[in-house]
């Protein structure tokens, strides 16, 4: 173990694991999502979790985003504790401001996209710089306009994002989280909710993007080509564990347990 | 043309000997109005956001207040804060002071819980994606969550500003000089009863439907707020032409 944070100094980076996960468990009432799960992300490394629905792929990134808390076990983003906090000699569940440090270096990009519908789509990206980084406006609008350009929305900046296909939607979003610079980035099933011709476009931007940063890339997909595509290594979940684990060809072209045959076959059938 | 002012005592018949002292009580019914429509918004925004808190004991406060007030009827509370305090702590009000804080305080607590309801109904994702951009607490909620409840909060809350209207009758049995007194006084001092009946509806009808334009406006304000502006409607005489050019 790691020694934790202080309360107000940040813990000590780990050079090994951007994301570490210790027998995390986690339980919606009766029912146990996460069992014991432990696992580890090199930063900068693309990991894709694929398995059935309900197996737990959705908690790992909602835990990761803080929006769901442990029931037990523990997780570390380079070396600093998500859910606890040491204060003085004890060691206590995070309160909002040790909450907010960790969050600083995670983003998010949603099935749903979730866009703010009270602004427009500069506003959507430039908010969250302004007010919780800090960052003057007008710096925060050229980098917005920048993020924008990449996306291929620059003519878009002042357009309200009912207006927008969910593609394009999907890109603000997109936009919006990295606007952020977090070091880690967790995708959510990004195209489940997307029209089919709408699908490529999103992805071949995230593909440039994982290939051109140092982003550390967390990625829950249905989408088995985008999954090998973008991804150094890919868990198979089931029942809260991971099955098995390797390189996408590995994976995709020889998997050793006959679940994640089916799983595969399954989902390429559709 | 001449105009003439409404409210004064030249008007010919019953309507001259009426009219200025039912303007004088709707004067005071507007005043109780606004004051008691103020206080009710406000606790309603206070109590209603305690109410979403994730503490509980905020949480508890803010449900004994609304249950308690929304439980016991505004005759009540006003006999309360008008006759039974002063016994109780020597202390009297003004009765228009009385009357304000009466309405304030329960329709507060009916507002508290159209606050709390437009709060929760904002999509749960919308307070995710607040989080996973780190906004604090206080951001999430003054700049993601209230500015798209309020836009669902303003059709209940015209119904209560416009029940908070016609309660402020009420009053007249603490003495207060509103509409509804005036009235019963010139009934009592032998006007005709039919005439002045019929102009309270009236009177009464009209200030409503002032607070049901002022919302509708609120409304259309805030719709736009949130990127969901009102269809615009067709003006009728447009509607009617190319109806006509249908045919």
């Amino acid at each position: 173990m790691t020694p934790e944070s202080q309360p107000g100094t940040p813990a000590e980076p780990d050079p090994q694991w951007m994301v570490r996960f210790d027998k995390v468990v986690k339980t919606f009432g009766d029912a146990t999502v996460l069992r014991e799960l432990d696992f580890q992300v090199r930063p900068g490394e693309r990991v894709t979790l694929i398995g059935p629905s309900g197996s737990g792929k959705t908690t790992i990134l909602r835990l990761l985003m803080t929006l769901e808390r442990v029931t037990s076990g523990t997780i570390h983003i380079d070396g600093e504790c998500l859910s606890h906090m040491r204060r003085g000699t004890r060691r206590v569940p995070a309160d909002e401001r040790h909450l907010r440090r960790v969050r600083k270096r995670i983003g998010m990009v949603f099935q749903q996209f979730n866009l703010f519908p009270n602004m427009n789509v500069l506003r959507n990206i430039t908010e969250a710089p302004v007010r919780a980084l800090g960052v003057p406006r007008d710096q925060a609008e050229d980098k917005a306009r920048e993020l924008l350009e990449m996306v291929g929305l620059a003519d878009k900046a002042l357009a309200h994002p009912s207006q927008l296909s969910g593609g394009q939607q999907q890109r603000v979003a997109i936009a919006r989280a990295l606007a952020m610079e977090p070091e880690v980035l967790l995708l959510d099933e990004v195209t489940s909710a997307l029209d089919p011709e709408l699908v490529s476009g999103v992805q071949c931007l995230l593909r440039d993007i994982a290939q051109q940063g140092n982003l550390t890339l967390l990625c829950v997909t249905h989408e088995m080509n985008f999954a090998r595509d973008i991804s150094d290594r890919v868990l198979m979940f089931d029942h809260g564990r991971i099955l098995e684990e390797g390189p996408p060809d590995q994976i995709f072209s020889e998997p050793e347990q006959q679940r994640t045959r089916e799983f595969l076959q399954a989902v390429l059938d559709v | 043309m001449v105009t003439v002012n409404p409210c004064s005592a030249e008007l010919p018949g019953t309507l001259g000997e009426t009219m200025p002292f039912l303007c004088e009580g709707a004067v005071v019914t507007l005043q109780s109005a606004a004051g008691g429509s103020v206080l009710a918004l406000v606790l309603a925004l206070v109590v209603g956001l305690t109410a979403t808190s994730r503490f509980r004991g905020a949480r508890a406060v803010a449900r004994v207040y609304m249950e308690f007030f929304r439980g016991t009827s505004v005759l009540v509370q006003l006999f309360w804060l008008f006759y039974a305090m002063p016994i109780l702590t020597g202390f009297q009000l003004d009765t228009l002071f009385a009357g304000i804080l009466a309405l304030g305080l329960n329709l507060g607590a009916y507002g508290s819980e159209v606050v709390r309801g437009a709060v929760q109904a904002v999509p749960a994702g919308q307070r995710e994606a607040a989080i996973a951009l780190n906004l604090s607490p206080y951001q999430r909620m003054r700049r993601v969550i209230l500015p798209q409840a309020f836009v669902e909060m303003v059709p209940p809350m015209n119904n209560l500003l416009i029940e908070l209207l016609k309660s402020t009758s009420l009053l007249s049995v603490i003495t207060v000089t509103d509409l509804a007194y005036q009235g019963r006084l010139l009934v009592n001092s032998g006007s005709d009863q039919l005439v002045v009946f019929a102009l309270l509806l009236v009177i009464y009808f009209l200030l409503s439907y002032l607070i049901t334009l002022l919302m509708r406006y609120v409304e259309g304000r805030a719709a736009r707020l949130v990127g969901r502006g009102k269809p615009r409607r067709t003006p009728w005489r447009r509607r009617s032409a190319t109806a006509g050019a249908g045919r």
